[in-house]
């Protein structure tokens, strides 16, 4: 079976690439057993997939698992758990931003990303960040004040 | 009355009951157990235990709706039991009572309150039990934390001690009575919703990572032509993928395998010739055919005085027509389920709103009992109404018969799109007439819409037609036709509906049905006859409305707005605008007020919204709130983006491309009021607040540049030539 070696989560781990154009997110849901990210579309159009790649957020949908050799993957599970969230987690939960649910990786993902890269993030760049994730349950006001409150200001 | 002005405000203050409820999740168990499921009975709501914990069932779930906080907290309040002993089953047709499906905002309405009658009778049973072991009166008792206790104090007796495990045996008593709400410990307190943790964490247990043993992968094959015929299939296609099974039933064609990346492979892989098919019209015809499509009669749903009559003799008239397109559900997730189908007997889990109902029609195409057929619901992506979370059961259903073994089907994107059954297309017609003076006398709406087949027990599916199955044909819509009629006093008036015999697409309920475009066209006619009659928007709406609660929600909403009060529109960019419904004209007051920008090419931006919510007695403020807030948004972005696009052959918006919707640089800032009235019956809340929506901002673009948009969405360029049209209008 081919196969390359990634760290995900901070371990090291091997991905079937027997199918060079099957997608990150198939393996890590069905070979791993991470299943926090969702299939969405397919088409790394929504965000639902989104994990984190050498830091940077990615569409785990639409990336061969095969380009993935010696990357570092972190996913929402290596983010953090309900005993000991993220800080993006727990700003998540006290303001109970999430209705279904089904888009929540990705809202997760790619805020933690932004506060990464951009502590004190604004409002205006919070929505910027997060303008390419969907989400249908309209939980898009609770969201922005997430992640704003796990950067430690406040929407005033 | 309780005021809720600020989340924020609201959470610091004294209400906020910062309490685990357990969450267990969604129920796997595949054995039967013995537990009445008899919705007359008290047993089939909740269930006492020797440790001192309950469970309660319920065959309303929690649609990322905030029911699963709200059960408990009706359940705790009526038992006298410490909320985070509670713990709730959901939609188990082997557990759970047939309560009807989840939809039209029943949840609170119709389950809470059979809930709520079966606690209160089951705390009556509990302190005549506790009387009899404490040697006093009844009436000297109350149920608190657990115990049967003297109101005035000393020792009780716990719950557990009084019936253990026993089940109550009892009917629900209609007559038992109900605490008092000014007594209330956790309704109309913030209880925060036990599966928020799990869903941030990515630990949730969603109906897409479910896995049963011996689970295999299906995928179904769908002709490129809407009802296209099967008639071949090269299997050797396929052949170079480990594993894959093709499974052909009449025009129903699948694959299986092992792995689920080589069932999507395959899936695309497969050759196979169809033939016919096809749609009547295309998307662009879509209105004109709505008008001149099939009749199958005619229903006068409101009459007041004599509409022709003061039509005929009055001097100022207003008419329009409006159009509200197709719709998808468009459900962030595609739909997912498991069927283990084999020896006469099928468990099935999936997302269905109505497991219930669906059980019966599962059983059905199998040809098999229903006795022998089980539903458990699990959580998929949020759905609205009804997506095509029953399909794929049912897909996985013929494809696990066909292979004996558990299959999982999860549809990909262009299934969803493509394939979900559609919020059908409306035509709504106003007719309205004016004195000189201004006041309105006569008003008729007309609607043109798919008429629902009577008694349809549930909405026919895909596969069981593509494998010539049993099932009801028919169509089943929700009920698009309410919200026609007006909530203000007219003298003169006729609400009609001209009922249609089909719909080019198949329909489902899709939240609010028909009542967002009902309500576009009643409030831009109100907007309209304001105007004629030289008066401010609100102060014309005040006029003629005579609920007091529903003065209440308008009156609040223009001071949380800073409503400026005009009668002439700004035309200047910017404008403001108002809507108001009473949704299906008896239940939630919802006022919704809106600042909108429109700029050259005709992009419109909600900069503002306000709203007041009244829905009765508020069971979780939180969970009403985050429901009001989720209403506005998903309907700013469906009045603004949203339209089914489809040629002859099938639905061609089938990515987030081509139906796109609200996104994060839509966000207007948002200010809503609840109305808590605990001494009234609660209302619906997962809908109500939707209706308002498209009216106040068609309003408030009226406001910000002098042009009318009737036909929904509004998009740019519409908006565009509709102003450049008015421009050439006016001169």
């Amino acid at each position: 079976m081919p196969a390359i070696t990634v760290t995900v989560n901070g371990s090291a781990r091997t991905l079937d690439i027997r199918d060079p154009e099957k997608p990150l997110l198939y393996a890590l849901r069905n070979d791993l057993g991470l299943k926090g990210a969702k299939y969405g579309c397919g088409l790394g159009q929504c965000g639902a997939c989104t994990v984190l790649v050498d830091g940077e957020p990615v569409r785990s949908c639409v990336t061969p698992a095969a380009s993935m050799a010696g990357r570092k993957i972190t996913t929402i599970e290596g983010l953090g758990t309900v005993e000991k969230p993220h800080k993006v987690q727990a700003a998540f939960i006290a303001e109970q931003a999430a209705q279904c649910g089904y888009c929540t990786n990705g809202m997760v993902m790619t805020s933690a990303a932004l506060l990464e890269r951009n502590a004190k993030p604004s409002v205006a760049q919070v929505k910027d960040a997060l303008a390419q994730n969907l989400c249908r349950c309209g939980t898009h006001d609770r969201i922005v004040s997430a992640v704003v409150r796990a950067s430690g200001g406040s929407r005033g | 009355m309780n005021i809720h002005t600020s989340r924020r405000n609201f959470l610091k203050g004294t209400g906020a009951l910062f309490i685990a409820i357990p969450f267990n999740g969604p129920s796997f168990a595949q054995g039967a157990a013995a537990k009445t499921v008899d919705a007359a009975q008290v047993d089939a709501y909740l269930a006492l235990h020797a440790d001192g914990t309950a469970t309660i069932y319920s065959g309303k779930v929690d649609l990322g709706t905030g029911l699963r906080a709200a059960f408990p907290q009706i359940a705790a309040e009526e038992l006298g039991l410490p909320i985070e002993r509670i713990k709730l089953i959901e939609g188990d047709t082997a557990l759970t009572p047939d309560q009807g499906p989840t939809s039209g905002s029943n949840g609170i309405p119709k389950g809470g309150m059979q809930l709520r009658q079966a606690a209160a009778t089951a705390r009556q049973a509990l302190i005549k039990l506790g009387a009899e072991k404490l040697g006093r009166p009844a009436s000297e008792l109350d149920a608190i934390d657990g115990e049967v206790r003297p109101k005035a104090g000393g020792a009780g007796v716990s719950f557990a001690s009084l019936i253990g495990d026993k089940g109550f045996e009892l009917k629900l008593d209609a007559k038992a009575p109900v605490r008092d709400p000014k007594t209330y410990r956790y309704v109309g307190k913030h209880v925060p919703r036990p599966d928020v943790p799990a869903k941030v964490t990515g630990q949730y247990e969603f109906m897409h990572n479910v896995e049963v043993p011996g689970m295999l992968h299906g995928r179904v094959v769908r002709p490129a032509k809407i009802n296209a015929s099967l008639v071949s299939v090269d299997e050797s296609s396929v052949a170079s993928i480990p594993g894959v099974q093709v499974v052909r039933i009449k025009n129903f064609l699948g694959v299986v395998a092992p792995d689920e990346w080589d069932a999507v492979r395959a899936s695309r892989m497969l050759k196979a010739t169809w033939s016919g098919g096809g749609l009547p019209v295309d998307d662009k015809g879509l209105a004109d055919y709505v008008r001149a499509s099939k009749q199958v009669g005619d229903e006068m749903l409101d009459e007041r005085g004599d509409f022709n009559t003061a039509y005929a003799a009055a001097p100022k008239k207003l008419t329009a027509e409006f159009y509200w397109p197709a719709q998808s559900h468009a459900s962030m997730g595609a739909s997912c389920a498991i069927a283990d189908v084999k020896d006469g007997a099928a468990t099935i889990w999936c997302s269905s709103q109505g497991t219930h109902r669906y059980a019966k029609h599962f059983a059905d195409m199998l040809g098999i009992p229903s006795s022998k057929t089980r539903v458990h619901y699990v959580d998929g992506a949020g759905c609205y109404g009804m997506n095509g979370h029953e399909d794929a059961a049912a897909d996985a259903a013929f494809l696990s018969r066909a292979v004996g073994k558990p299959v999982r089907v999860q549809w990909m994107r262009e299934d969803e799109h493509g394939l979900d059954p559609k919020g059908p297309p409306q035509v709504i017609t106003q007719e309205a007439a004016m004195s000189e003076d201004g006041k309105i006398l006569a008003w008729r709406t007309q609607m043109w819409c798919p008429k629902p087949t009577e008694k349809l027990p549930t909405i026919p599916l895909l596969s069981p037609a593509e494998t010539e199955s049993k099932q009801v044909p028919g169509i089943a819509t929700g009920s698009l036709s309410s919200g026609g009629k007006p909530p203000y006093d007219i003298p003169n008036l006729q609400v009609q509906v001209h009922w249609l015999e089909s719909t080019p697409l198949r329909p489902s309920h899709l939240r609010a049905p028909g009542k967002i475009g009902n309500c576009l066209a009643v409030e831009t006619l109100m907007d309209e006859m304001a105007l004629m009659a030289g008066k401010d928007p609100v102060a014309f709406r005040l006029d003629y409305l005579p609920d007091p609660r529903g003065r209440e929600a308008v009156e609040r909403v223009a001071k949380l707005f800073n409503w400026d009060t005009r009668v002439q529109p700004r035309r200047d960019g910017k404008g403001r605008g108002i809507g108001f419904t009473q949704y299906k004209g008896d239940e939630t007051y919802v006022a919704i007020a809106m600042e909108v920008e429109v700029d050259a090419r005709g992009r419109i931006r909600v900069t503002r919204v306000a709203a007041t919510h009244d829905c009765g007695q508020v069971i979780s403020p939180d969970g009403v709130r985050s429901q009001v807030e989720g209403c506005i948004l998903q309907t700013i972005g469906r009045t603004l983006y949203e339209e089914v696009k489809f040629d002859r052959d099938h639905v061609t918006s089938r990515d987030w491309s081509t139906y796109p919707i609200l996104t994060f640089t839509d966000l207007p800032e948002m200010k809503i009021e609840l109305i808590d009235r605990p001494d009234q019956p609660p209302r619906g809340a997962g809908e109500a607040a939707t209706a308002p929506v498209a009216a106040a901002l068609a309003n408030a673009v009226f406001d910000a540049t002098g042009v009318r948009l009737r036909r929904v969405p509004f998009t740019a360029p519409r908006v565009k030539a509709a102003m450049a049209e008015t421009v050439t209008k006016n001169g």
